[in-house]
């Protein structure tokens, strides 16, 4: 069978690191062979499945070594729990060079020298919060990932996010074969929060896959460099994650989404009262004129 | 020789290959002139974007900054900070010939550069930087500065060279210059001309260091002359000759010393007005240095511009002047009574850069030869309406001219010479016409001064009446 090529896209801070390392560990569980790529210069997609801070990344080794051309594939990828490889593209310092660059060298790098072609079920690419520029749109070019997930919260910034990343995705849909698969919802225990999810992934044209609630046991794990999945395989939480893990195994529902509008977005937000109905009035009012029409 | 209706006809003809867009654009850039108003520009449109899908003979920003404007200052080291090819493949092809032991205290014809590699466009470049001024300083001690021009991808991924250079020319108590001269900037090299007179501006003159020298009451800077083939060579004689004080090249054989001491000059002489205007007008702001435009390209432009610049000054340098003249009329004489004859009733077009296109008009006419049309390749609209002077004839006008539209003007209007750079030269050989590359002179020169006009004259006699030309049979024929 074809190696699925799978993205894992979401608002910085959402949890996309540790939804997919838990994500992947079930998968692992379940007999399958997985590989992560980590496209993010902090380098902590992986460290979960490694027991490791920070894996060396393919851009460090190559900067070291010379250029990426003297490197060798079994210097970068490295195997963790359940026999998952792990690699991390890497890239600079914050504030310096062009990490989109990093990405995209890193990706070719693995092409070229076959990463893809053993014997793997899944890939997953574990994408930086805010696809800036071209090189974060890496992973969903042509022949690499075509299932997109992507991690939201019932916060409105999350769901802002999401439907901005469902943008980029029309984009790569329409020339290549990019598709969404599906809403992941990290619960931050907001209200009505599973309903909203499914309210927002219907309007896009997808689904909510999992809806995948707080549980203190993933801080605990990670502390511990683990993954719930190998910390505490009995908890409830670790089913969740099988749960997750099952429904990408089994879902065919691949689409081009439809992103909403500002208005609508902010319509949905508003029918779930995330946000609050606009006085128009203030806009653009000093404290000063406040003063005034007060005293008036 | 077409009419000017004929001509309008021509334009009419190229622009209709192009979508209707695309000709709409181009058709402001195209013109015909019939007779020299000495008012406005042409009607031309210029220093736009080249559109999409042409074949345009520009050239890019860094291109004007290291390659036009930085690159001959003899004495600095030119650093070409990016991948290796925007520095190796403009090496030494411009003939900025100097003076001085290249590798020692001179590094004209050398190529410094960053060499970026995937891991430094990722991690970024500074780093490298640092260290690579540290080591071309420690290799070449007599260096007098540095600067690092940037390449495009220093732009794109927003390295802090000014910092590295800030720190460095601390350290090393030397002028160590950023400058932001990215290719993709602006709509051609044109951009990298004014970039780089602005950190002249804000790293040379502005410099505390830049000590006062004695000025004496004749001492007059060359600006705008990049020594091509020693054109500034053949120019500063005459200047020599006549009593004036030739203080500083810019920046053919040119050094920082000279840059330096620009300031304190009488009279600052702007050759290439297109891409030195900008540092001339900064001086006359700041310091009241008067600028002057000239022209040494052909006797009788020579004559003119040297008493133009005489006028400037007292009666000594003014009797100079016609003591020059007098004592070059008789070579003059004989350069004209000699190729004259060869030469009387050709025609020629051009399509050149900053200067030319307007300047050697006068030295065609010497010869007896017609410019029947011109274009530059980056000018702008004051440049237009500083060639509309110089034209006499019925006179095809292009701005940033395409292959295309080149080839289908030279195509129909025939002229016995087509003066062009090397992109081009083949094309017209090719088709039978006689060519001279008129950025680099063909490897000849100078064409500066009296003794370029002798060269000039030989070489435009030995391209057009070259017996190959009766033996080979152009493709309309």
């Amino acid at each position: 069978m074809a190696i699925r090529q799978c993205a894992i896209y979401g608002k910085g801070g959402i949890g996309k690191s540790t939804t997919t390392q838990n994500l992947v560990a079930a998968l692992a569980e379940a007999q399958q062979k997985v590989m992560i790529v980590g496209c993010d210069p902090k380098a902590d997609s992986t460290r979960l499945i490694l027991h490791a801070k920070a894996q060396n990344t393919i851009m460090q080794l190559a900067a070291d070594a010379g250029s990426v051309e003297d490197l060798e594939l079994s210097d970068v990828l490295k195997s963790g729990y359940g026999g998952i490889r792990c690699v991390e593209s890497g890239g600079p310092e914050p504030g310096v060079g062009c990490a989109g660059r990093g990405v995209i060298t890193a990706i070719n790098f693995l092409e070229e020298e076959g990463a893809y072609e053993e014997d793997l079920d899944f890939v997953f690419y574990d994408v930086l919060g805010d696809v800036v520029c071209g090189g974060f749109a890496m992973p969903i070019r042509e022949n690499k990932a075509q299932e997109i997930y992507i991690v939201v919260s019932g916060e409105m910034m999350a769901m802002y996010a999401a439907n901005n990343i469902a943008k980029g995705i029309v984009k790569y849909a329409n020339s290549g074969k990019v598709r969404l698969a599906g809403l992941i919802c990290n619960s931050r225990n907001t209200d009505r929060e599973a309903d909203l999810i499914e309210a927002l992934a219907e309007r896009l044209g997808t689904q909510m896959i999992h809806f995948v609630p707080r549980h203190n046991v993933v801080q605990r794990a990670e502390i511990r460099r683990m993954t719930v999945i190998e910390y505490d395989p009995a908890c409830q939480q670790a089913d969740e994650y099988r749960a997750l893990a099952k429904k990408i195994v089994e879902n065919r529902k691949l689409v081009i989404p439809k992103p909403l509008s500002m208005d609508e977005l902010e319509e949905l937000l508003l029918e779930f009262g995330i946000l609050e109905e606009e006085d128009t009035s203030i806009i653009g009012c000093t404290a000063a004129q406040e003063a005034i029409q007060a005293v008036a | 020789m077409l009419n000017k209706e004929e001509a309008q006809r021509l334009i009419e003809e190229v622009l209709a290959a192009y979508p209707p867009d695309a000709a709409a654009d181009r058709a402001k850039h195209l013109t015909v002139v019939e007779e020299a108003t000495g008012e406005g520009s042409c009607g031309i449109t210029a220093n736009r974007k080249s559109q999409p899908g042409v074949m345009t003979i520009r050239g890019c920003a860094y291109a004007g900054s290291k390659g036009v404007v930085w690159g001959p200052v003899k004495d600095m080291i030119h650093i070409s900070h990016g991948p290796v090819g925007c520095g190796q493949y403009s090496r030494a092809g411009r003939r900025n010939y100097y003076v001085g032991h290249t590798g020692v205290n001179a590094f004209g014809t050398m190529n410094f550069t960053s060499d970026f590699q995937e891991k430094d466009v990722v991690f970024g470049g500074d780093k490298k930087l640092a260290k690579l001024l540290d080591e071309a300083n420690a290799l070449f001690p007599l260096n007098k500065g540095i600067s690092i021009q940037s390449e495009c991808p220093v732009g794109l991924i927003g390295d802090d060279i000014e910092a590295v250079a800030k720190q460095k020319g601390a350290e090393m108590g030397k002028p160590v210059v950023p400058v932001r001269c990215e290719g993709f900037r602006g709509v051609s090299q044109s951009l990298g001309h004014h970039i780089a007179n602005d950190t002249i501006r804000d790293f040379i003159l502005d410099r505390q260091e830049s000590t006062a020298n004695e000025a004496g009451p004749y001492d007059v800077a060359i600006l705008g002359d990049y020594n091509i083939g020693g054109d500034a060579w053949a120019s500063r004689i005459l200047l020599e000759e006549m009593g004036l004080r030739v203080v500083a090249q810019w920046s053919g054989d040119g050094t920082l010393a000279e840059m330096e001491r620009t300031p304190q000059v009488r009279l600052n002489l702007l050759h290439c007005y297109r891409s030195m205007n900008y540092i001339s007008r900064h001086m006359e702001a700041k310091y009241g240095i008067p600028w002057m435009e000239y022209n040494f390209f052909g006797p009788t432009r020579i004559a003119d511009s040297l008493r133009r610049i005489a006028a400037r000054f007292d009666s000594r340098i003014q009797e100079g002047a016609e003591a020059v003249i007098a004592r070059h009329q008789p070579m003059v004489d004989a350069i004209t009574h000699h190729f004259r004859p060869r030469l009387e009733g050709k025609r020629v077009m051009l399509y050149v850069g900053g200067l030319r296109p307007r300047h050697v008009i006068g030295a065609y006419e010497d010869l007896g030869m017609q410019v029947v049309g011109t274009g530059y390749e980056f000018g702008h609209n004051d440049d237009y309406e500083r060639t509309n002077e110089d034209l006499s004839n019925t006179t095809l006008i292009y701005d940033d001219a395409s292959g295309y539209e080149l080839e289908k003007f030279v195509e129909r209007v025939r002229p016995d010479l087509v003066g062009s750079g090397i992109k081009e030269k083949y094309v017209f050989q090719k088709m039978g016409i006689p060519f001279r590359q008129m950025h680099s002179w063909d490897y000849s020169g100078p064409y500066h001064g009296y003794d370029g006009y002798a060269i000039f004259a030989r070489d435009m006699d030995m391209t057009i009446n070259n017996p190959c030309w009766k033996m080979m049979t152009p493709p309309w024929r």
